[in-house]
């Protein structure tokens, strides 16, 4: 298993113009703490949603290539998005699920995948064209590579140590955070 | 004197028109009837990204995502759908996505089904709570202006909108089994 910020940190390494939608708690300050960008659309809300953000914004900016990056629990909320999104068959769509197998912000409970429940089996099933999952830093620049040159939808399950890390806080402003992402990606 | 299908076929085209006019370029939905035409215009554009979803609250995130990407997005629903989405509705209004929500209602005039009801009877209470101007519809030639006012306000103010057709307008669910 993984440390999260390192893993976090090398997957974002070199980003170029990468669209990053991290999940709420602590994916949003996992990808903070890698550095604060304009492309960033932070969370600290709208659990269960992030991977459809990333779908809307997929669609609309084919150009580009899109990581989501929400945790296990944020995941487990929005599973059926995983079946929308396989429909839609986005290929400059990449997930990478950060689980540590635990609900970290109201207190380390086991979640779902603490009992086997594998999302690389359900997004196989629901026809992402490819899935694996990780579990060695060796393997964080593979990752990067599949976010930047994948054919998506691909999802990736990176199995991180379930350790409390310090917050570190980004901006939390919603009207902010979008209006910054919005003026940065439309300005390149 | 018009015929019902006359009145069935054109109430969803002119929101259909509403929606290229205002360059909505993703829709969002769950399958309904009283949507079905709509749907299929969405589907039929070669303009507009139709999202089938498993459930409404995706909707909301693909409307967010796709502001951020420059695009507007629109959802339509049953009014059921409108409780699946209250949380999610948190994202529209603390980063001010613009967005249009065109609710088909069940569990009011004429309902045969008791279990629709509950859900039906809080539809636009919700919505208002959530933070959207909610606007309904009773008859088919009000689509028009309100569709069009309602798409205006929503990308151009960034609003939260609701149109709520009624089913006076849409017409009762038949039970055809």
């Amino acid at each position: 298993m993984m440390d999260r910020r390192d893993f976090v940190r090398q997957l974002l390494t070199g980003r170029g113009d990468l669209l990053v939608v991290p999940g709420l708690g602590s994916a949003t300050y996992d990808v903070a703490a890698a550095g604060d960008h304009p492309l960033n659309f932070y969370l600290w809300g709208a659990m269960g949603g992030t991977t459809m953000i990333g779908l809307g914004l997929a669609l609309a900016r084919p150009d580009r290539r899109v990581v989501v990056i929400p945790g296990d629990g944020d995941l487990l909320m929005g599973l059926g998005s995983l079946a929308t999104i396989g429909v839609k068959q986005p290929n400059n769509l990449v997930i990478v699920v950060l689980d540590n197998a635990r609900y970290g912000e109201t207190g380390m409970q086991p979640s779902h995948t603490d009992a086997g429940i594998d999302f690389v089996a359900v997004a196989l099933a629901c026809r992402f064209k490819h899935a694996r999952t990780v579990s060695r830093i060796e393997e964080a620049a593979d990752v990067r590579d599949l976010v930047h040159k994948g054919d998506g939808p691909i999802l990736v399950n990176a199995k991180i140590d379930p350790e409390d890390v310090p917050r570190v806080l980004p901006l939390r402003d919603g009207h902010a955070i979008k209006q910054r992402f919005i003026a940065a990606l439309h300005s390149a | 004197m018009h015929s019902p299908t006359t009145i069935e076929t054109s109430w969803p085209d002119a929101i259909h028109a509403h929606f290229r006019r205002a360059g909505v370029r993703q829709v969002g939905y769950v399958p309904d009837a009283g949507h079905s035409r709509l749907i299929t215009l969405c589907k039929d554009d070669p303009d507009i990204a139709d999202v089938v979803l498993t459930t409404e609250e995706e909707g909301v995130g693909l409307v967010a995502g796709a502001a951020l990407g420059g695009q507007r997005a629109a959802l339509l629903m049953q009014s059921s759908g409108v409780g699946n989405c209250i949380n999610m509705f948190s994202l529209l209004r603390n980063c001010g996505f613009g967005c249009v929500v065109l609710v088909t209602m069940r569990g009011e005039f004429g309902e045969f089904n008791p279990w629709q009801v509950p859900m039906g009877a809080i539809t636009e209470d919700v919505l208002r709570l959530s933070g959207f101007l909610t606007y309904r519809i009773e008859s088919a030639d009000a689509v028009d202006e309100i569709v069009g006012a309602g798409c205006d306000m929503a990308f151009d103010g960034d609003l939260q909108v609701a149109i709520l057709l009624s089913q006076r307008l849409i017409g009762r669910k038949q039970w055809t089994r």
